[in-house]
């Protein structure tokens, strides 16, 4: 199944986070969000590519924007990942089921088991407004592709006279 | 800048050993090359105030010596080790200290971290040739293509 895309209506989900608290998709109204699906925690791509989102994170959430990464490690694992790196972003944890919203959003490996790295830009009205996955895993998607992506959909926003 | 040839630009940080090889490998390249801060601070504790030192030593003329110095030994680091390279490059210590926690230095330095998120650097070393990126230490045919 490919990535989910733009225009299609976010399918539900309910995860645990790093501290055990459930994170919804209705709790994900209201806000633009990106969810930032990754392959494994501790895992060395993965650990650069939140150490670079957390070092614009501040910028991001300046422009509206709430981040929160997803993989198929569970909370705890997801605890310990965040404490090592420093990072604030909330982990979710597609535990179990394995993988059943990565699979969902078009973004799961089934024969590597774990997420393919992909952004997936969901608006206040719980629509997809943007979605990307790299070329390979090992490809880490820049942060200016999120800020573009921001500046892109508040445009749309604007132009619609919802804003 | 410093040497002549194609133009490099290279992302880089002083606590990050891929961008101390990447860096001796362009040093010894016929390119021109322009070195830009990306500090990934929650990866390399140390390496944001260690690029407002390079600024600062920059302020005094001194930046390729003070950062062919940090890259050629990235295992002492601390302020201690710093001044002790003032010295011996012949930086003035009080007006280095005063410059890297100046305002005019960390901005120099989070320009130069903005404009590589712009142009999609996630990792260091980072290198832009034509405008082209290149993640990582040069490899072998980059390096034939530099000349």
């Amino acid at each position: 199944m490919p990535i989910i895309e733009a225009g299609t209506a976010a399918p539900d989900f309910t995860l645990t986070d790093q501290d055990g608290n459930e994170v919804s998709l209705s709790d994900l109204e209201g806000q633009t969000n990106v969810l930032v699906f990754y392959a494994l925690d501790f895992s060395p791509t993965c650990t650069d590519q939140l150490n670079v989102y957390q070092e614009v994170l501040g910028e991001l959430e300046e422009q509206g924007a709430k981040l929160y990464g997803i993989s198929i490690d569970s909370a705890f694992a997801h605890k310990a990942f965040q404490d090592h790196l420093g990072v604030t972003i909330p982990l979710l944890a597609d535990f179990e089921p394995k993988g059943e919203v990565a699979k969902a959003y078009g973004v799961y490996i089934d024969e590597r088991g774990h997420n393919q790295r992909a952004l997936v830009m969901i608006g206040p009205d719980l629509e997809v407004k943007w979605s990307y996955h790299a070329p390979t895993s090992l490809e880490i998607p820049g942060a200016n592709l999120i800020f573009d992506a921001l500046e892109k959909y508040s445009g749309d926003v604007a132009a619609e006279g919802r804003m | 800048m410093r040497g002549e040839g194609t133009v490099v630009i290279e992302y880089g940080s002083y606590e990050c050993p891929f961008c101390a090889k990447a860096d001796a490998l362009l040093a010894a390249a016929a390119v021109r090359q322009v070195f830009r801060h990306f500090p990934v601070d929650s990866k390399h504790p140390r390496a944001r105030a260690l690029a407002h030192a390079a600024e600062a030593a920059a302020l005094q003329g001194r930046f390729w010596e003070l950062h062919e110095s940090l890259m050629a030994d990235q295992s002492h680091l601390d302020d201690p080790h710093l001044w002790r390279r003032c010295e011996e490059l012949g930086i003035d210590l009080d007006r280095f200290e005063s410059d890297r926690r100046s305002a005019e230095v960390s901005d120099r330095v989070q320009r130069d971290f903005r404009s590589g998120i712009r142009a999609g650097v996630a990792t260091t070393p980072a290198l832009f040739v034509d405008g082209v990126l290149h993640a990582g230490v040069p490899d072998a045919e980059l390096l034939a293509r530099l000349g």
